[in-house]
């Protein structure tokens, strides 16, 4: 018989669970309800009884692990908490959110416990074993997994399971000490992007999507970068979208051109960069199968705008495509949203 | 040499991205259909690490740098006629299957037994380089796993950035959610540093740095251990593509200010 433990973690503020976190927890509820399975849910914050009073409803036996230093995501600190919490469950089935600081600690921890790992996972179905979904070669090929090694540690992607809304209260929450070794790394902070505001917005409902076609030359024979950059922003500001952008378009500003100073490696979707979720997507200037194909796997609805009629990635890919020059229709399109504003 | 490091990059063979890919049903398990004849490259991610890799040992006199690489020979074979003109290094490679398929503890078991037993490296010194989720089975695991096998417990993923210190310490710039970094600081070696893109362009091809490099490349690649990856319970019970296909529909006729109309409407709909 299976047992399940739902792996979580405080936010920033440390008060408070991650949306992923509590999204892993509506999939762990759904899970032991499926197989009828008893459900734990493991929590590593620094203050766990702020954390944990969105989960008494969850009817789950609660265990974490707190303290200072479990406030900030480290390998040392975050996979000791795991591995304790885990051998108090002792089940056989752990889900957890992927979020940044799960990934980076879950495959050791599963090591230690003489368990396995799969990560990115999208769906969970199985009648009376686990069956998970997930994608290899970058989002292009789909497949369905299953194990039958136990412990088995299962990483979920972001936005493929509601997130958890029980009613808030005092929980009972066993704690568990863990002895740490002395630790060798300091986490100092958070940086953002240098270049300027903030663009990446993994909770914005639209996905921008700009491509090389932005630095090319245009009608009159000349480039208008500077144009382009405040249309983009202005664009971003007037929707809340996040922004994506093809690899060709960063690596331009990496090679040192003066070219659209807000980007970085880190706003990159496709084969090298990211394939955020969003549930609109609307891509500017790209003639590639990256953002179209790859990039684009988990935008619901897509549109672009290019001045290509035959682009063979937006056939079958997109919505709508609008054959047309992105410069007078941003232009427009950010007027409008800005009058609907006032 | 002072901050002389021992540096290991582990680097897969992917398909090269540009190529179609098509699951098919092997007697091993999943695989892709002329896979051995697809044009293949280093890892992009991995390729980021072996480029940072050496820019920190041409930085600090005394440092080593090892290439380790599972695939099969004839394929590592032709990847490192390439990769060998880019920067300085010695390869390991182990002969194994290529692909995403195979299971990544596996993987990673024969890594970690491989880099144990390199001569001359000293696992004090060690930092152990690799891309932080790989193009082919994306999983991000498998460098974890080695360091967990090897004993380092400072391990970072996401890294865009290293800066190294007098002291032997460094600070490291890993990608969290938002499109932020967590800023650390690591008292020193031995770390895993699994890269994001980092911030150095491709070198350059450089014939002279290829041909010293192919001297000990095929005598490795001549001598290079077969290795065989179990399973560890690990079925798949499906493996497709992804058969979505939108109607598409081709706007040919408007005007910008029509365009940027619907468009509009179509933003603020729910």
């Amino acid at each position: 018989m299976e047992s399940i433990l739902v792996l979580t973690h405080a936010d920033e503020t440390g008060s408070a669970l991650t949306k992923a976190s509590l999204e892993a927890v509506t999939a762990g509820i759904d899970l032991a309800t499926r197989l009828s399975a008893p459900l734990t849910i493991g929590i590593i914050a620094a203050d766990t009884a702020a954390s944990a009073s969105s989960l008494p409803s969850s009817g789950a036996r609660l265990l974490a692990v707190s303290g200072e230093a479990f406030a900030q995501a480290r390998y040392a600190t975050d996979a000791d908490a795991a591995e304790a919490i885990q051998r108090a469950a002792s089940t056989t089935i752990i889900l957890a959110p992927g979020s940044s600081r799960f990934t980076r600690i879950m495959a050791g921890v599963a090591h230690r416990l003489g368990g396995f790992v799969d990560t990115h996972i999208t769906a969970l179905g199985g009648t009376e074993t686990v069956e998970a979904s997930r994608w290899f070669y970058r989002q292009r090929i789909e497949a369905v997994l299953s194990r039958s090694a136990r412990p088995w540690f299962l990483l979920l992607d972001a936005s493929t399971h509601a997130a958890f809304a029980g009613e808030s209260g005092a929980a009972q929450v066993e704690n568990i000490s863990v002895e740490l070794p002395a630790l060798r790394t300091t986490v100092s902070g958070f940086r953002a992007p240098t270049q300027g505001a903030q663009t990446i917005r993994p909770d914005a409902k639209l996905l921008f999507v700009a491509g090389a076609g932005w630095t090319k030359k245009q009608p009159d024979g000349q480039v208008h970068v500077a144009e382009a950059g405040e249309l983009i922003l202005g664009f971003l500001h007037a929707t809340n979208a996040s922004l994506g952008s093809s690899k060709s378009l960063v690596d331009q500003g990496g090679e040192g051109n003066s070219v659209l100073p807000f980007l970085t490696h880190l706003n990159q979707i496709g084969q090298t960069g990211a394939t955020p979720r969003h549930a609109k997507g609307l891509s500017t200037c790209c003639h590639g199968e990256e953002p179209h194909v790859v990039g684009w796997r988990f935008i619901g609805s897509r549109r672009a705008i290019s001045l290509d009629p035959n682009c063979g990635w937006t056939r079958g890919k997109a919505d709508v495509v609008y054959v047309a020059d992105a410069f007078p229709v941003m232009a427009k399109l950010n007027a409008l949203l800005e009058a609907a504003k006032t | 040499m002072a901050n002389a490091m021992h540096i290991v990059v582990c680097a897969g063979i992917v398909p090269d991205p540009l190529q179609t890919l098509e699951p098919i049903t092997t007697p091993t398990g999943p695989g892709l259909k002329n896979e051995m004849v697809l044009p293949a490259v280093l890892d992009p991610w991995a390729a980021s690490a072996l480029y940072e890799a050496a820019a920190l040992a041409a930085k600090n006199p005394g440092s080593k740098l090892w290439l380790v690489s599972l695939g099969p020979k004839a394929k590592l074979q032709q990847v490192m006629m390439t990769v060998a003109q880019k920067v300085a290094f010695e390869l390991v490679p182990i002969d194994g299957p290529i692909g995403g398929f195979p299971d990544a503890h596996s993987t990673a078991a024969v890594l970690a037994e491989t880099i144990a037993s390199l001569p001359g490296l000293n696992r004090d010194k060690l930092l152990l380089f690799g891309g932080w989720e790989s193009a082919t089975r994306g999983a991000g695991v498998t460098l974890q796993l080695v360091g967990e096998r090897l004993g380092i417990t400072d391990q970072f993923q996401g890294v865009d950035q290293i800066d190294l210190r007098d002291d032997g310490s460094f600070e490291v710039l890993e990608r969290v959610e938002g499109g932020k970094h967590q800023v650390s600081i690591c008292a020193g070696t031995p770390a895993v540093l699994g890269w994001a893109t980092g911030n150095l362009a491709e070198p350059r091809n450089n014939p002279q740095v290829g041909m010293a490099n192919m001297r000990t490349i095929m005598p490795a690649l001549a001598k290079a251990k077969a290795a065989k990856l179990d399973a560890n319970g690990l079925s798949y019970l499906s493996v497709s593509l992804p058969k979505q296909q939108r109607t598409t529909r081709v706007v040919k006729d408007m005007t910008p200010d029509q365009i940027a109309a619907e468009l509009a409407e179509w933003i603020g709909a729910e």
